[in-house]
């Protein structure tokens, strides 16, 4: 746990150094860059928006809050990796499709006792990002920051900006460190490297992680615009959150069963059913997933006969992979960026009292 | 012209259709305290807030220091330093780190950042508790750490919205006696508003009286007593003794008294009250008063000659009802 946070601090602190090092005025640019201590640290005049970012990655790590979160994903990540180790021997000698790709199966079996990797993420990644972002704006507001902050010679959109950059860097750099320390443990413990395309594979599954946490991000920062007690917005976001987790595919199953009586299945209803399933962004992330760590899955939807007749069952390649899920990725990332779009929008008209 | 370093011309915001602000028309000197005088509501925060650029007007315009807060607030708030009303500061950082946080939003170098923020604290006797988290501050202590943080940018105008509120009576003073010695040491102008008149009368050159979203009179508290009484400067206040066991007959014999007074040559206005009539008058006409009550008969008990103070353009004005009533 400890390990975890020092390394995070180093990470922040690296970082810290490296925009001071973009932003140095002063010194030869190229020296610079490489090395930091050249930098004439009196000097230094820092990019206020870099300023913001620094402030509130400092106050998210030293947060009770973040702890929390933190150690409560370390804790379902060290168990799902238990899991996951004692259950590995058994997943190979099943014979299956996936065996070839020993270590993504670190992130994807368990035991049935605990979940997997990847869904204690989906689970508990939404949760981080409203946890980060669900007081970004009221606070500041109910404590009279945020009308000092903006009597400063900054743009405005700057305070919204810093704000959802800070807790997107502090989410990427917890969801790398956690899914190379999985993969380091994995390492260590069944001694077998990960190839190139499963490296490639993990690393496109923690963008895809960042990215999910990044939409409750955006979406809990909107709220925390449009409500004035941080513990209304906090309900808000959990019941979005609740929303699409539990109610929605329920709900849609509901409304399919009655519209299309049981046997008489279509092709286009099954397509249209899992279309609107895919209007929840669980629904978008755990097709990412399960396709970039499964690589035998071959189709998020229905087939027919005619289309897999003949197919060879095989792994898809990574880029293959990719193309499946393009959709899903893109449908995350528009999520996201109308969130942001619209939090943008209603900071920028508030009126800051 | 060119003295103003605040020009405001007609100014407006409105809410729903409401205007909170109508008309503002303003010009401040440079190196002037002023002080925009007004009951709660009245307007003075937003008026305050448009000034910075912090809230879009709906129409008029602002110039400080030559430039449009509307149309270049970053400008603005270079030069302006802005204390809002109920400051906050962040709870888990130190008092030096709250302001270094400020210094560099201002671009400001570390090393002189680090010792203008020194000096800033010595400044507001706040260098014992530079190391303290401002969760611990008590208000006074935050209050004058708020003015340090908007010295820290060298402002040319520094703008206080309610900067006394809860501040016990020995802090007010020293807030105040350290606004007035900055501004007359370093050439700040200063823009404070308050509902206090106590206050305001201590420290501003000039003032202006805001009410309902306009400002109705602006100058030194001379010049406003002169304007807003040129009608009656005096008040005297006469008590009569009535005969009490008889509520019909007291009635009469009052506005009998008031009837005779008001023939009187320089009295304006005559208002009864209980047992007690305020007479308004052109000058002082005390001893022509006591003779009248006397010769008609009445009973005198007192005779009180009021002047007015700030306190009464006060509740004239603000309060808009009878002068007298408090």
């Amino acid at each position: 746990m400890i390990f975890t946070i020092n390394i995070l601090k180093e990470a922040i602190h690296m970082k810290n150094n490296i925009s001071d090092s973009i932003n140095t005025r002063s010194g030869i640019w190229g020296l610079n860059k490489i090395f930091p201590r050249f930098n004439n640290k009196g000097n230094k005049v820092t990019d206020p928006f870099w300023v913001i970012v620094n402030k509130e990655i400092a106050d998210h790590i030293i947060s009770w809050r973040f702890l929390i979160l933190v150690s409560i994903i370390a804790l379902t990540c060290i168990g799902s990796m238990y899991t996951a180790l004692t259950n590995i021997s058994n997943a190979v000698s099943n014979g299956n499709l996936d065996d070839s790709f020993l270590f993504l199966k670190l992130y994807t079996i368990s035991d049935g006792t605990l979940p997997s990797y990847f869904v204690f993420i989906a689970f508990l990644g939404p949760l981080l990002g409203i946890g980060l972002g669900f007081d970004a704006i009221n606070s500041e507001q109910n404590r009279g920051t945020i009308g000092r902050v903006l009597a400063q010679p900054i743009p405005r959109d700057y305070f919204i900006n810093a704000k959802f950059t800070a807790s997107l860097i502090v989410v990427s750099i917890m969801f790398f460190s956690l899914s190379l320390l999985v993969m380091g443990i994995g390492l260590i413990s069944i001694g077998i490297p990960p190839t190139p395309e499963e490296f490639v594979r993990i690393i496109i599954f923690t963008i895809a992680g960042i990215l999910y946490v990044g939409f409750w991000l955006n979406l809990s920062i909107l709220f925390s615009i449009w409500f004035q007690q941080p513990a209304t917005s906090a309900l808000t976001s959990i019941a979005v959150w609740l929303f699409f987790s539990v109610f929605f595919s329920m709900l849609v199953n509901v409304v399919f069963k009655v519209l299309v009586p049981s046997g008489n299945i279509s092709l286009a209803g099954e397509k249209l059913r899992l279309g609107i399933l895919r209007f929840a962004p669980n629904q978008l992330f755990s097709d990412i997933t399960t396709s970039i760590l499964m690589p035998s899955v071959r189709s998020l939807g229905p087939l027919t006969m005619q289309q897999v007749q003949g197919t060879i069952p095989s792994p898809l390649p990574v880029g293959q992979s990719l193309m499946l899920i393009w959709p899903q990725l893109i449908g995350l990332v528009a999520m996201t960026v109308i969130c942001f779009v619209l939090s943008y929008i209603v900071f920028m008209r508030k009126d800051m009292k | 012209m060119e003295n103003n370093i605040i020009e405001i011309t007609g100014l407006t915001k409105k809410y729903d259709s409401v205007p909170v602000v109508d008309n503002l028309n303003l010009n401040i000197k440079k190196g002037e305290i002023f002080g925009l005088l007004g009951p709660n509501g009245a307007g003075k925060s937003t008026a305050i807030r448009m000034m910075l650029g912090l809230t879009e007007p709906t129409s008029g315009t602002i110039k400080i220091c030559g430039e449009s807060s509307i149309h270049n607030p970053i400008k603005v708030k270079k030069q302006v330093g802005y204390l809002p009303e109920d400051v906050g500061f962040y709870n888990n950082l130190t008092g030096f780190e709250n302001l270094m946080f400020t210094a560099r939003l201002n671009q400001i170098p570390e090393t002189e950042a680090n010792t203008r923020v020194k000096q800033l604290m010595n400044i507001t006797y706040l260098s014992a508790e530079a190391n303290k988290k401002t969760g611990a501050y008590s208000k006074g202590m935050k209050q004058r750490l708020g003015l340090a943080d908007v010295l820290i940018k060298k402002p040319k105008v520094i703008i206080l919205d309610e900067p006394t509120i809860g501040l016990d009576p020995k802090g007010v003073k020293e807030f105040l006696n350290q606004i007035t010695g900055l501004s007359k040491k370093e050439g700040i102008t200063v823009l404070f508003s308050s509902h206090h008149l106590h206050q305001v009368q201590q420290v501003c050159d000039r003032i202006g009286l805001f009410v309902k979203g306009k400002l109705i009179a602006v100058g030194n508290i001379q010049s406003l007593s002169e304007k807003l009484f040129s009608e009656s400067p005096v008040v005297i206040e006469a008590g009569i003794q009535y005969p009490n066991n008889n509520t019909k007959k007291a009635n009469s014999e009052s506005s009998k008294l008031t009837e005779i007074i008001k023939k009187l040559k320089g009295v304006t206005n005559v208002i009864p009250k209980d047992n007690n009539s305020f007479i308004e008058c052109k000058k002082d006409l005390t001893p022509i008063i006591a003779k009248t009550i006397v010769e008609n008969g009445f009973e005198l008990v007192s005779l009180n000659k009021k002047e007015y103070g700030l306190d009464d353009i006060y509740y004239k004005y603000f309060e808009g009802g009878n002068t007298y009533e408090k």
